[in-house]
C-alpha cells in the first residue's frame, strides 16, 4: 500500500497545480460571465507569460520582481489588445462567431510563438532562491511550489476584495449577471469588458511563468491544454460561479496527480483523457457544476 | 459576384445535379489521364478533407451547433477501417491482433467498403454517446465536450498499444483509395445535404441555429434534431477517416489532433457556414495553399507559417465577412 508521505505528497502535488488551475478558471470565468465565451486564446497566454519571463529574466538578465512586473504589465496589455481587435467587433453577433475569432487568435498567437522560437522546448529555470529544493521535512518541494501556492492565495483574495468591496468589481459582477441590466442602470459595459480581459490576461501571464517553473520548460505549445483544462475546471465547479471556479481548479489538479500517482503506470498516459472523461461525467450528472446555478437563457 | 451567387443557387436542382456529376467526373477522368501522380495524390486528399468539411456543416453549418471534435471522428473511422481490412498475413508481424470470431476470424480480411462503412456508423453511435448528454444543454458546452472527446480518443489511440500499436502508429495500409473512391463519397455526401437542406429535417435544424426556443414552440424536438446533425456529422467524418488512412497508407495518432479539427472548422467558415458548395471551396483553397506553401515553409524552415495564414485567414473573415465566401449575409433582426 501507499505510505502516508507519499499520500501527502501527492497532496500537495496536486494543491500546487490545482492553484494554477485555479487561477485560469478565475480569468476564464469572469469572461465567460460577462460575454458567453469560451475564451481559448486564454491558453496563449499563458505560453506568453512564460516567454516573456525566459526573455526578461533568463537572457536579459533583469531582478526578478521586475520581471514578474513586467509579466503581469503586458499580459495585461495584451488582455486590451485582444479585446479590442478581436472581440470588441463580433461582441452582440451569435456567441458562435465569438467563439470561433478566440480559437483563430489562439491559432495565431501559437504559431506566431513556433514560427519566433521554433518547436523546440526551451529549459525554465526559476530564480535561484526559488529552486531550492527542501527534503527534510515530511514531504519534498521547491520554494517555487509554495510561491505558486501563497501567489494564488493571494490572487484570489485580491480579486474577491476586488468584486466584493470596490465599485467597480461590482459594476463587473453585475454586468456578468445581466448585460442588459447593466447598462440600464449606466454602467458601461466596454469598460467592464476591457477591465475583464486586462485582469484575465495579467492573471493567465503570471501563471505562465509558474507553469513553466512547475514543469521546467516551456514551449509554443504549452497553453493549450492548460486552457482547455481551465475550461473544464469552471464546468466542474459551475459556470458563472467565481468560488466554483477556484474549486474545480483544484479538484482539477488534485484530479490529475491523484489519477497519475495511483493509477498503475501503464495508465499514465490517459491524464488528459480522465480529464475529459470527468467532463463528460460532470456533464451528465450535474451539467450546473458543484456551485453553479442552473443556467437560464 | 452576385450573378455567380445566383448560378450556385441554380445548382441546387436536381437536374443541375444529375448533369454536374458527369462533368465533375469527365473532369477528374481527364486530369487523371493528363495530370502527374502527385497532383492526382493532391486532388484525391481534396476530395476526402471535402467530405469533412461537408459533414462538418451539417453539425456547425446548419444546425448552428459548434463542434470542435470532427478530428476524433475521422480517427475512430480510420483506426477501425483500418483494423477490419489490414492484411492477415502482415498482423503477426505488426503485433496487431487477429479479427474475433463475430468480425469474421483471424482468417479474414475485410474489403474495403463494408469496413469505411462500419468505420462511419462506430464514429457515429460515439458521437451519439457523448451527444445525448451534452446536446441537452444549452450554451456551447458541445465545443468543449467533443474537443474534449477528441483528447480522449487521441489518448486511447495512444495508450491501447495492443489495438492501435501507441504512438508508432499503424502502416502498410492497403491502398484502395483512389480518384473515384474519393470523390464518388464526395457527390454522395453533397447529395446527403442537399437532400437533406430540403427536407423537414434540414428546416428543423435551421429553425433550432436561428432560435432555439422559438423552434421549441412549434414543436421541434431539440434534442432529436441536435443528435441527428452531430451523428451523422461524424458518420461522414468516420468515413473521410477510413479515406484518409487507405490513401495514406499509415495512421498515427497525432494526425487525428487539434490541427485537423481546426483546418476543417476554418475550411466550412472560410467557405461559408450553412452553405452546401462552401465548405467544398474552402477545402479546396486551404489544401491548396497548403501544397502552394509547403516549399517555402520547409524552405525557410519556419514551421507553423501554414497554420499562421489558416488562422489570419479565419480571423480576417471572422472579422470582414462572418458569412464565409460563398455566405449570404443574414440580417438579425432582435
Amino acid at each position: 500500500m501507499y505510505s502516508t508521505e507519499y499520500l501527502f505528497q501527492q497532496l500537495f502535488n496536486g494543491i500546487v497545480f490545482g492553484s494554477m488551475y485555479a487561477l485560469l478558471a478565475l480569468g476564464m470565468t469572469v469572461i465567460y460571465g460577462i460575454l458567453r465565451l469560451i475564451h481559448f486564446a486564454h491558453g496563449a497566454l499563458i505560453t506568453i507569460g512564460g516567454f516573456i519571463f525566459y526573455i526578461f529574466f533568463t537572457i536579459f538578465g533583469l531582478p526578478f520582481i521586475a520581471v514578474i512586473g513586467i509579466v503581469i504589465a503586458l499580459g495585461g496589455l495584451l488582455g486590451v489588445v485582444l479585446d479590442v481587435i478581436a472581440y470588441r467587433k463580433v461582441v452582440g453577433g451569435p456567441e458562435v462567431s465569438m467563439l470561433i475569432t478566440s480559437l483563430g487568435f489562439y491559432i495565431f498567437i501559437e504559431n506566431l510563438m513556433k514560427l519566433i522560437a521554433t518547436p523546440q522546448p526551451y529549459p525554465f529555470r526559476p530564480p535561484v532562491f526559488l529552486d531550492r529544493v527542501h527534503s527534510d521535512w515530511f514531504i519534498t518541494f521547491r520554494t517555487v511550489d509554495l510561491f505558486i501556492i501563497v501567489t494564488s492565495v493571494a490572487i484570489m483574495l485580491l480579486f474577491n476584495l476586488f468584486v466584493k468591496r470596490t465599485k467597480i468589481g461590482m459594476a463587473m459582477i453585475a454586468t456578468a449577471e445581466s448585460g442588459e441590466t447593466a447598462r440600464m442602470v449606466g454602467i458601461n459595459i466596454n469598460r467592464i469588458i476591457n477591465l475583464a480581459f486586462i485582469i484575465a490576461s495579467a492573471i493567465a501571464a503570471i501563471t505562465g511563468f509558474m507553469w513553466g517553473a512547475k514543469y521546467g520548460q516551456i514551449s509554443y505549445d504549452m497553453g493549450f491544454m492548460a486552457g482547455v483544462k481551465a475550461f473544464v475546471a469552471i464546468v466542474i465547479g459551475g459556470v458563472g460561479s467565481i468560488p466554483g471556479a477556484m474549486l474545480g481548479g483544484m479538484i482539477l489538479g488534485m484530479l490529475e496527480m491523484f489519477s497519475v500517482a495511483f493509477l498503475p503506470p501503464g495508465y499514465a498516459g490517459y491524464r488528459d483523457g480522465i480529464v475529459f472523461f470527468v467532463l463528460i461525467l460532470i456533464l451528465i450528472i450535474r451539467p450546473s457544476g458543484i456551485l453553479g446555478e442552473k443556467e437560464v437563457k | 459576384m452576385q450573378s455567380f451567387k445566383d448560378n450556385l443557387q441554380r445548382l441546387n436542382r436536381p437536374l443541375t445535379f444529375l448533369l454536374a456529376v458527369p462533368v465533375l467526373f469527365l473532369l477528374l477522368w481527364l486530369a487523371k489521364a493528363t495530370l502527374s501522380q502527385y497532383v492526382i495524390l493532391i486532388i484525391t486528399f481534396i476530395g476526402i478533407y471535402i467530405v469533412a468539411s461537408v459533414s462538418l456543416n451539417i453539425t456547425n453549418g446548419y444546425a448552428g451547433l459548434f463542434s470542435l471534435g470532427h478530428a476524433g471522428f475521422m480517427a475512430i473511422g480510420a483506426y477501425t477501417s483500418t483494423l477490419l481490412t489490414f492484411p492477415v498475413k502482415l498482423r503477426e508481424v505488426f503485433a496487431l491482433a487477429y479479427l474475433p470470431p463475430m468480425l469474421g476470424g483471424p482468417e479474414f480480411q475485410w474489403p474495403f467498403l463494408p469496413a469505411l462503412l462500419v468505420g462511419g456508423i462506430f464514429a457515429a453511435v460515439v458521437a451519439a454517446i457523448v451527444g445525448i448528454p451534452v446536446l441537452r444543454l444549452r450554451g456551447h458546452y458541445l465545443a468543449v465536450a467533443s474537443l474534449g472527446l477528441m483528447i480522449l480518443i487521441n489518448a486511447v489511440a495512444m495508450n491501447f498499444r495492443n489495438i492501435t500499436r501507441g504512438s508508432i502508429g499503424i502502416n502498410s495500409i492497403p491502398k484502395y483509395t483512389n480518384i473515384w473512391w474519393s470523390y464518388g463519397w464526395v457527390v454522395l455526401t453533397i447529395y446527403v445535404v442537399w437532400r437533406l437542406t430540403n427536407s423537414s429535417f434540414g428546416r428543423a435544424m435551421m429553425a433550432i441555429r436561428e432560435d432555439e426556443t422559438s423552434a421549441q414552440v412549434q414543436g421541434i424536438n431539440l434534442l432529436k434534431y441536435k443528435l441527428l446533425s452531430f451523428t451523422l456529422g461524424a458518420f461522414f467524418a468516420g468515413i473521410a477517416g477510413g479515406l484518409y488512412a487507405h490513401l495514406s497508407g499509415a495512421i498515427m495518432p497525432w494526425v487525428f489532433s487539434f490541427n485537423l479539427t481546426f483546418q476543417i472548422v476554418i475550411m466550412v467558415v472560410v467557405g461559408g457556414q450553412g452553405t452546401i458548395f462552401g465548405p467544398v471551396l474552402g477545402a479546396v483553397i486551404l489544401i491548396v495553399l497548403r501544397y502552394v506553401l509547403k516549399p517555402l515553409e520547409e524552405g525557410l524552415t519556419v514551421y507553423g507559417l501554414v497554420e499562421l495564414i489558416y488562422a489570419t485567414l479565419l480571423i480576417f473573415i471572422m472579422l470582414r465577412k462572418p458569412e464565409g465566401l460563398l455566405g449570404v449575409r443574414r440580417k438579425l433582426s432582435s
